[in-house]
């Protein structure tokens, strides 16, 4: 009853055939206003085209983040060892700043998890993490930067990877084989279950971890930045190319941008919160002791 | 009988298929905020504590709609 002639097929394909073209004719028609792609994450190439090291926008910031955070943190550790030797105990201004986001790594997150002793052995990589993370997504908001250095998947995985290797390490150094053994096999699971369980806990600790650490991050500063450039591309559209009351809008989509300024600000904090956080999570399931 | 349009959309399905991977994470994420705060206000002095879980909650949970925001770049 429902068995379509072939020239019925036929006309359902080239209708739609006729679909496809209408989106981007419609894009280029509505007088101007374009909506931000994925391309809006690569930029144009600005040196050593064609090597694997070319270097776009993106990369610039990165090298950019990267050589602040070593100057920043070579004036933060000279100022530790200067006021150690000198025994002055009241610090800087700038002293204090550094003392108050390394302490916060360490008190609120390695050893609040981790506990002292394990907390202070993973300190060193728990930190790296943190301040990269958290350079890099900043550069989000900043004017004149504005795109985040994690916004594209390469170094979210290498964090990820760092992190992965870090907890598989954790947990073989202090359990051997068995830390494998009791990750894929749980305690206490009736043996007929373990057909069901095994590959579950198998794709979930040790697939999906890394991916999902990768993954939050940069799409969170995909995310965050897509909306950026919608609320403030549509404010230039508002103001400059629409006529009459329409312009108005422009100061709605402008409130819109400038609110979401302020909530990616969170967001980069929380990001790197939650990624250096779910790394030390992985960490101290990988110490646990089994029951 | 001739094919007739009555309505014609144009766009991309994913994007709709977005839309519905939102809905789970959005109720989730709904669901473990509530209940910390609901925890929190039986026991305050619990609060630091709560919300490291909380968060830990909210990022297991986000991943799923990021996957979902994923997907499209990866299978295009």
């Amino acid at each position: 009853m429902f068995s379509l002639a072939p020239n019925q097929e036929t006309a359902l394909l080239a209708n739609l055939v006729h679909l496809l073209p209408i989106a981007p004719l419609t894009e280029g028609s509505t007088g101007g206003f374009e909506a931000p792609s994925i391309m809006e994450f690569y930029p144009e190439i600005i040196a050593f085209e064609g090597t694997p090291f070319a270097l776009n926008r993106i990369m610039l910031i990165r090298l950019l983040v990267t050589a602040l955070l070593f100057v920043v943190f070579w004036l933060w550790t000279s100022k530790f060892k200067k006021s150690y030797k000198t025994g002055k105990l009241v610090p800087s201004r700038f002293q204090l700043m550094g003392e108050i986001s390394l302490n916060f790594v360490r008190k609120s997150i390695a050893h609040d998890q981790l506990g002292e002793k394990d907390g202070d052995r993973f300190l060193p990589l728990l930190t790296t993490i943190f301040f990269i993370v958290l350079g890099m997504n900043v550069t989000g908001i900043i004017p004149g930067l504005n795109i985040a250095g994690t916004s594209l998947i390469g170094l979210p995985i290498v964090l990820a990877l760092a992190a992965y290797v870090t907890f598989i390490y954790a947990g073989v150094k202090k359990h051997g084989g068995h830390f494998f053994s009791a990750a894929l096999f749980p305690a206490g699971v009736p043996k007929a279950f373990l057909i069901l369980v095994t590959p579950i806990e198998l794709l979930s600790t040790f697939i999906l971890r890394p991916i999902t650490l990768a993954l939050r991050l940069t799409m969170n500063m995909i995310a965050g930045h897509l909306l950026l450039v919608l609320c403030f591309s549509a404010t230039e559209f508002f103001l400059f190319h629409a006529d009459g009351l329409f312009k108005a809008f422009g100061a709605g989509t402008f409130l819109f941008g400038f609110i979401f300024t302020l909530f990616e600000i969170l967001v980069a904090f929380l990001q790197a919160y939650v990624f250096t956080l779910l790394t030390t999570v992985y960490i101290q399931l990988a110490l646990a002791d089994e029951h | 009988m001739d094919v007739t349009n009555i309505a014609a959309l144009s766009g991309n399905l994913a994007v709709v298929g977005y839309g519905l991977a939102a809905v789970g994470p959005g109720i989730g994420v709904g669901l473990v905020v509530s209940k910390t705060i609901e925890s929190i206000a039986r026991q305050p002095e619990l609060a630091a504590r709560l919300q490291v879980t909380m968060w830990l909650g909210i990022a297991f949970t986000e991943a799923l709609a990021l996957i979902g925001l994923a997907t499209p770049f990866i299978f295009a």
